[in-house]
């Protein structure tokens, strides 16, 4: 049984309210962090930790904290990144839901260490729900001396504020998030400058995730050294894993970093197999953007070791045949699954969400998203397969964000490790709109190549 | 700071950008810019055509840069290493985000009135494939007049937000917007207001391709049959000094003087480009000097514009100039 | 062509409304009270069904900034409902992880029980529906919300599909 930091007590009746929550411990690290640290040690515990940024791009937190510019007179924000989109990601919404207050807590030692006066949780339009929840828990916690001004005594201030958002995949970006919270349309800004120069109202700010933010607790409260210690490699700590899909119990599971993928879809004390006695075909190891993988990359790499949910590890392989751990959206796809129709859904959801600013990302979703539909009803080209490689490789890399590489990585895998089943949907068009193409050889085992 | 843009160096200030840098030298190594603008803040970063590679990132710091940037919003480092023209990846890249460009572009050249001045045609025609791939629908929305001198034709709109910037920075309110998102993304406003005050003309001159036209010139006559003359006018309200392009005798349309790059060197009120259409209220200066590459160059001066007022002397020796340099080609 | 010409009915924010919004606006820094718009077009179109061009430009008045900014939010955010909709907005989440589980099933039976198509509004004004985009619950799909409280309903089949739509309507009638 891995270890649950943040957890521990999800099931713990009334964890939700204040009182409950701090009878287990809770708000433990903002009384360590505001009368016996100084910020820069906080910085300096998150940097050992090793914690990467949980939102998708694993960036590490600490380093990022240490890059905010810190000019006198000006005030810092930090931001709260809630604006989870990702297909496959329902993490943040989980832990917003059942165990608020320890956003909250990691938001006050996170902005203390950060030096920010005021702090803005920013949720996507559609958690109105978790909005009210995090409201009240706000509201405990002002009520309790934990917020507001003068905070324990210490004579540190801090306002926490929760923003929602109006219904845009791109906000998850952290300047159009900023553009946003600004009352803007969400249109990412053209980098340099960073947030950490110039973000919010022009002042230097740090955007986190909510998962990042809120391993910051943990982290104060055993020790960056204690934490760094779970996980394996550079992927330290526990992550939360959204499973979703084809899955026996689907559900967010908090892992060490490093249980084995085929532990992980396929013990009880996680997914517990497949749904419905079926096989596996395929998986989205880290939400819609990141390449998706047949059954038998994502349990072996190229090199017939067992892969591990870790940040190197899933992404062993590069592009060719690895994929990326990105924000844990775990999808499974079982073998009735069809990758053309999946693939042309994935299209349709970047054509849907692209912001329109720059042309190659605002033309090119449309397009595959178009070329994808007829393939998937039966109206497809043999060369379709190499347009949508060609399209995709025009958008990725030459966009102002990177919702236009999150656009082209899944078509271009899909075709690359599913290229068979493409064809099949244009030589079978009739076929292929009444049946799937089924598992195939997609789950055989590696063929083990060997070396001289 | 020392700057090298494909192999040839350039002393530029400090916090010029690469396009900026790459104007200084000239020529052929300068990445075209379909939304920067560089009398416009803010402009810039949004079509990609512009992109280069960066193979040195400074004297301090060599780590070239992983991907291409967008050369107008990138700011030179000492000792920075570009690639614009020599660098096949930018090709590339620069011929996809053409193509990209073009697949919902109408393509309606022959009835267009920016057809000889447009800059997706001159774009298409330098950098862009000779065919399409792309086989569906277009995007196409309706003509609508923003104000009785303005039409807009969204359907021939690249979103480079100049004409938002325009109304920002130049006019003293703005009613007209990007509205929607993603490839629906249009300049509308929103509930139908004429878009009508003392500069709101310059969103037709600051508009790379046909969506904003000058109705006053609209199927008048093809640009590369009229004939552009500098000209300028004591205005209360702006410089006064303006391009005005003839017909016959006749001056059918006042725009802005247009650098090389198609940036208007300043800014002109709606009185001196719609109000002010006879010879007689402007001081003639001389023939707008035009690229010999340029279609417009096409036009011959073969009489004098000018019967109305006194001789223009410079004028019709420009013309008699321009004359003989075409007949005899 | 994105451009409202019939005439809308005029809009009055109330006081209580207009209460709410002083709370919104007074959480950002002097001058940033643009900040505040789209949390106030939320309450705007919780009040009223829908986001009304009259309302926009009351909200842009309120707020002191210009009426297009508050358009071009609008329109680029989906939650806003530019055209007046069913009292009850079924919005069924249609990215992958919901329809490996069965979500094209949930909206091909709405839209037969509700006899409307995508985006229509059912004769008595009650609903409309309409398929959205990932609602980051991909573990409990087929999932579907509606506001202005966005009430998740989880783990949808047929049948309670239906209960729901019967709950709604008795719920209207009282």
């Amino acid at each position: 049984m891995g270890r649950k930091l943040l957890l521990e007590h999800i099931n713990v009746p009334g964890i939700n309210t204040f009182d409950v929550y701090r009878s287990k411990g809770g708000y433990a690290s903002v009384e360590k962090a505001l009368k016996t640290m100084s910020p820069e040690a906080i910085v300096e515990e998150v940097k050992k930790s090793g914690l990467r940024g949980r939102g998708g791009a694993g960036f590490p937190t600490g380093m990022k904290w240490s890059f905010l510019a810190k000019p006198e007179g000006v005030a810092r924000y930090l931001v709260c990144n809630g604006d989870e989109s990702e297909p496959g990601t329902f993490k943040d919404r989980y832990l917003m839901t059942y165990i608020p207050h320890l956003l909250i807590e990691g938001m006050i030692v996170s902005s203390f260490a950060l030096g920010a006066n005021t702090s803005y949780i920013y949720l996507r339009g559609e958690m109105m729900p978790q909005v009210r929840i995090l409201e009240r828990a706000i509201a405990e916690a002002k009520a309790k001396g934990f917020l507001g001004k003068n905070i324990l005594g210490t004579g540190y201030d801090l306002e926490l504020y929760v923003q929602p958002g109006g219904g845009a995949y791109i906000c998850g970006e952290e300047t159009a998030l900023l553009e946003s919270l600004e009352g803007k349309r969400g249109n990412p800004r053209i980098k340099p400058p960073f947030p950490a120069i110039a973000g919010l109202y022009g002042c230097p700010t740090v955007v986190n995730n909510v998962e990042s933010i809120a391993a910051v607790v943990p982290i104060i409260n055993e020790g960056g050294d204690e934490y760094a210690k779970i996980g394996i490699g550079r992927s330290t700590g526990t992550k939360l894993i959204s499973a979703g899909g084809n899955l026996k119990k689907p559900g967010v599971y908090e892992i060490e970093l490093g249980v084995p993928v085929e532990e992980f879809i396929y013990s009880d004390e996680y997914c517990g197999g497949i749904a419905n006695g079926k096989r596996l075909k395929a998986v989205v190891a880290g939400g819609s953007s990141v390449p998706i993988l047949p059954a038998n990359l994502i349990l072996k790499t190229i090199n017939n070791e067992a892969r591990l949910m870790s940040y190197e590890s899933l992404s062993d392989g590069g592009f060719v045949s690895g994929t990326m751990l990105g924000s844990g959206g775990f999808i499974a796809y079982d073998e009735d699954a069809c990758i053309v129709r999946n693939t042309w859904n994935f299209a349709r959801f970047y054509h849907h969400e692209s912001c329109g600013q720059c042309s190659p990302c605002r033309e090119g979703t449309g397009w595959m998203e178009k070329v994808l539909h007829r393939l998937e009803y039966g109206h497809g080209k043999m060369s379709d397969m190499d347009l949508l490689v060609d399209v995709s490789k025009k958008i990725e890399g030459n966009t102002i964000c990177p919702l236009g590489d999150a656009a082209a990585w899944p078509v271009a895998s899909a075709i690359r490790h599913f290229r068979d089943e493409f064809e099949w949907h244009v030589t079978n068009a009739s076929e292929a709109t009444s049946r799937n193409y089924g598992l195939a050889h997609y789950a055989d085992p590696l063929k083990v190549v060997e070396t001289a | 700071m020392k700057v090298t843009i494909d192999g040839i160096t350039v002393d530029v200030e400090p916090g010029t950008s690469i396009l900026n840098a790459a104007r200084q030298i000239g020529g052929d190594i300068v990445p075209p810019a379909m939304c920067y603008y560089s009398k416009l803040q803010g402009s810039g970063g949004k079509c990609r055509t512009c992109l280069v590679k960066v193979t040195k990132g400074s004297e301090k710091d060599p780590r070239p840069m992983p991907k291409l940037v967008a050369s107008c919003r990138t700011g030179v480092m000492d000792g920075m290493e570009v690639q614009n023209i020599t660098s096949p990846e930018v090709v590339e890249a620069r011929k996809g985000v053409v193509e990209m460009l073009l697949i919902n572009h109408p393509l309606d050249c022959p009835v267009c009135d920016q057809a000889g001045e447009c800059h997706l045609q001159d774009l298409g025609f330098e950098h862009g494939a000779a065919k399409t791939r792309y086989e569906f629908d277009r995007r196409t929305f309706e003509k609508i007049d923003i104000g009785d001198k303005i039409q807009l034709h969204m359907t021939r709109c690249i979103l480079c937000y100049r004409c938002v910037f325009t109304a920002d920075q130049i006019t003293n309110t703005r009613l007209h917007g990007i509205l929607n998102r993603g490839d629906h993304s249009e300049i509308s406003t929103y509930i139908s207001k004429a878009v009508d005050n003392d500069f709101s003309g310059n969103v037709i001159d600051v508009c790379p391709v046909g969506a904003l036209t000058d109705k006053t010139f609209r199927f008048k006559n093809r640009v590369w049959f009229t004939k552009p003359v500098e000209a300028h006018r004591d205005c209360d309200k702006c410089c006064g000094k303006v391009t005005l392009w003839y017909k016959g005798e006749d001056v059918i349309r006042v725009t802005g003087r247009k650098d090389v790059y198609g940036e208007v060197e300043e800014f002109i009120c709606n009185t001196c480009r719609f109000d002010k259409k006879k010879t007689a209220d402007w001081v003639i200066e001389g023939p707008r000097k035009v690229s010999h590459q340029s279609v417009i160059s096409a036009n011959h001066y073969e009489f004098t514009p000018l019967p109305v007022v006194k001789t223009n002397p410079v004028l019709m020796e420009a013309n008699k100039e321009q004359f003989e340099r075409e007949t005899r080609l | 062509m994105l451009r409202v010409d019939e005439a809308q009915e005029p809009v009055e924010f109330s006081p209580e409304l207009i209460t709410k919004f002083d709370e919104i606006v007074s959480r950002y820094p002097q001058g940033k009270q643009k900040s505040g718009l789209l949390p106030i077009l939320h309450l705007v179109q919780a009040e009223f069904g829908w986001v009304s061009a009259p309302a926009m430009d009351k909200v842009a008045e309120y707020l002191s900034i210009l009426p297009i900014e508050v358009y071009e939010v609008a329109t680029f955010y989906t939650m806003y409902f530019l055209r007046p909709q069913g009292k009850y907005v079924l919005e069924v989440c249609r990215t992958s992880g919901c329809c490996l589980v069965g979500a094209e099933k949930i909206m091909d039976h709405i839209e037969e029980t509700l006899g409307v198509k995508e985006g229509e509004v059912t004769p008595d004004g009650l609903f409309s529906w309409r398929g959205v985009e990932c609602l980051a619950a991909c573990g409990f799909g087929p999932v579907l919300q509606i506001g202005p409280e966005y009430t998740f309903y989880e783990n949808l089949t047929n049948e309670s599909v239906d209960k729901l739509i019967s709950d709604l309507k008795a719920k209207a009638k009282n």
